[in-house]
């Protein structure tokens, strides 16, 4: 290196120094936080859950009521993850390829439970099924069970999962057009084919992003499916609902190996998320190229 | 597709296997009971089973008792309910029409097959001195005590305090004082007794927990309970968690004769033992001589007696408007 280009360099620096003295800081506090807010708790949970020993973890995970919470969160999340995702892409594509009269109503009413507190969403089927609501008695006639049972806690992962497939493909949807569905009628194609050859192809890698993001939303909600489970052990009570009665019961490492099995399913969806986010910044990549 | 297929038939095969399997009873009860029923429900399964029946599966849920009797109005299907006060057990006949108005005589001893009290937990060696009630109002002791709107055990502290006001000072308007002054002293409102104590155990917040005393004994029991003591105030207030059927339930699922055996096993010498076990008083003198060393001897007073029973408490206290919110919100 040449002493003149060193020279241009330094005075480069100098001139830099100010503002990278301050990226430094700025980047080492948001690193601070992270590990003090999000790494730190994590550790804490898995050395609590491994506090007795391996052995214990594993019989804490394999007892009975912590698999029927398993399978019972499992389910709940096989039921009302597809259904968002049928809901979502309906409404982004309502949404983004036509104009009508109360649009923006509509738009805004997706993200209601956003704002709303999971709490009111669990309260508000307690009001409109339980025994004493709306449809109580006609329910009750039926000898037809929705709260305190599997359907009410999958109307209240479905209320509070609602945003997530829309909110990511409405943009998405959006910024795209309706050219390419256009061109693809003029050619022929009906309905069905336009949507599964051409819309369906462009807003994958959005979709999976908005479903692996609903999943972990709905693996975890506890306020509103608290309010509807009824807490039947075994039976009613979800993995997150789980963690808090064995907490409640004094039984610490069972609490925090639950608690690890409901951190790995996270962890294992975060992947996920990184892979379809990863795909679709490529996918961007190469449309802008063009 | 086939996750959505797979989803659906899991659902319908769910649907479809609740009610066929063998006769399931659901006892929703109150915080403190866990330990206590997870032994009782084998114990009675056994013995169900040796009078030649066939096994019963029973469920749990538990929660603060006013919560757990709003879930089985709302339609939680309990076929018996084993709450922390009669009060709450009311409301089902009130609110719901689930169970006669009579429900209270259809067991011994007013359906209550064993009782409790209410004492203090305090951190080991009692570094405030906390030795009775007008203890708890003085400045700088923070008291722990669950949400008396939602747990029965709550309900049971502030009339065992208001019984210790009113026969040291002599007035209602004193006792509501010192109630008054003793709820300054609480920094947070658990949901249910066992929030609590989780709150004053494993959380550290408070100087004193008012527990139920199987509560306060199960503390001492857990990982890390000799950093407590249980102090016995000069009084308190006998505690009766009743029990009962639920009428509208079992009928329809056709369960009243296994949750009547249920209910009356409680009684039973094995059930007696068994409350007393998990630091229960039993109802059955004898055995409770075989347990006297566990539980100190207190000047208890009683709700029917002092407060006029849970019809004449209740409204009165714990209602919209009643003493606990005058005072509550007056903070």
């Amino acid at each position: 290196m040449s002493s003149a280009t060193l020279t241009a360099s330094a005075v480069n620096n100098a001139a830099r120094r100010g503002s990278a003295l301050g990226r430094r800081l700025l980047v080492i506090s948001a690193w601070l936080v992270f590990l003090l807010f999000l790494v730190l708790p994590l550790f804490v949970v898995l050395t609590e859950a491994l506090k007795q020993g391996v052995g214990v973890f594993f019989t804490s995970i394999f007892e009975p009521d912590a698999i029927s919470a398993l399978k019972l969160t499992l389910l709940a999340v096989g039921i009302a993850v597809p259904l968002n995702l049928l809901f979502g892409v309906a409404a982004a594509w309502c949404v983004s390829k036509y104009e009508f009269r109360g649009k923006s109503i509509l738009v805004t009413l997706i993200d209601l439970p956003f704002s709303v507190s999971p709490v009111i969403a669990g309260l508000i089927y307690v009001l409109l099924f339980g025994a004493q609501g709306f449809f109580g008695p006609w329910l009750r006639e039926h000898d037809i069970q929705i709260i305190f049972a599997l359907p009410g806690i999958v109307l209240a992962t479905l209320f509070v999962t609602v945003p997530f497939v829309a909110r990511e493909l409405i943009p998405l949807m959006q910024e795209q057009g309706t050219q390419e569905e256009e061109a693809a009628r003029l050619l022929g194609a009906n309905g069905w084919q336009m949507f599964w050859h051409v819309t369906l192809p462009n807003i994958k890698w959005g979709l999976i992003y908005g479903v692996v993001l609903c999943t972990a939303r709905a693996m975890g909600e506890f306020g509103a499916v608290s309010v509807v489970s009824g807490h039947i052990r075994g039976y009613t009570n979800t993995l997150p609902l789980h963690v808090e009665i064995l907490y409640n019961e004094y039984n610490h490492v069972a609490a925090f190996s639950v608690a690890s099995l409901l951190l790995l399913l996270a962890l294992l969806i975060l992947l996920l998320k990184q892979w379809s986010e990863s795909r679709i910044n490529h996918l961007k990549a190469r449309a802008g190229e063009e | 597709m086939s996750i959505r297929r797979f989803a659906l038939a899991t659902l319908a095969s769910t649907l479809i296997a609740g009610p066929v399997a063998a006769q399931t009873l659901l006892n929703v009860s109150y915080d403190p009971t866990r330990e206590l029923y997870s032994e009782f429900n084998a114990a009675f399964n056994k013995h169900w089973q040796a009078q030649g029946n066939e096994a019963v599966t029973i469920q749990q849920s538990h929660g603060g008792s006013g919560k757990q009797a709003r879930a089985v109005i709302d339609g939680l299907r309990a076929d018996v309910v084993t709450l922390a006060l009669a009060g709450d057990i009311d409301e089902l006949y009130k609110l719901g029409k689930l169970i006669p108005q009579n429900w209270q005589e259809r067991l011994p001893d007013a359906s209550t097959p064993y009782t409790s009290t209410i004492v203090f937990l305090v951190r080991k060696g009692n570094p405030k001195g906390i030795k009775d009630w007008d203890d708890l109002v003085k400045p700088g002791v923070a008291v722990i005590t669950p949400n008396p709107k939602t747990s029965g055990g709550a309900r049971w502290n502030l009339l065992a305090a208001w019984a210790f006001a009113q026969q040291k000072y002599g007035s209602e308007a004193q006792a509501k004082e010192f109630v008054a002054k003793l709820y300054k002293n609480v920094p947070v409102l658990d949901t249910g007794a066992r929030g609590s104590s989780i709150t004053f155990v494993n959380n550290g917040i408070g100087d004193v927990l008012l527990a139920w005393e199987n509560e306060a004994f199960l503390a001492l029991k857990e990982e890390g309970g000799d950093n407590f003591e249980i102090v016995a105030p000069s009084l308190s207030i006998l505690a009766e968690p009743p029990v009962s059927v639920v009428d509208a339930n079992v009928d329809r699922k056709g369960t009243r004769k296994v949750a009547e055996a249920y209910l009356n096993y409680l009684y039973s010498d094995e059930g007696q033992r068994l409350a007393a076990k998990h630091f229960y008083r039993p109802r059955n003198q004898a055995i409770a001589k075989d347990f006297s060393e566990q539980f100190s001897d207190l000047r208890l007073v009683t709700i029917d007696a002092d407060f006029g029973g849970w019809k004449t408490a209740q409204p009165k206290f714990f209602d919209d408007g009643g003493i606990f919110d005058q005072i509550y919100q007056a903070r």
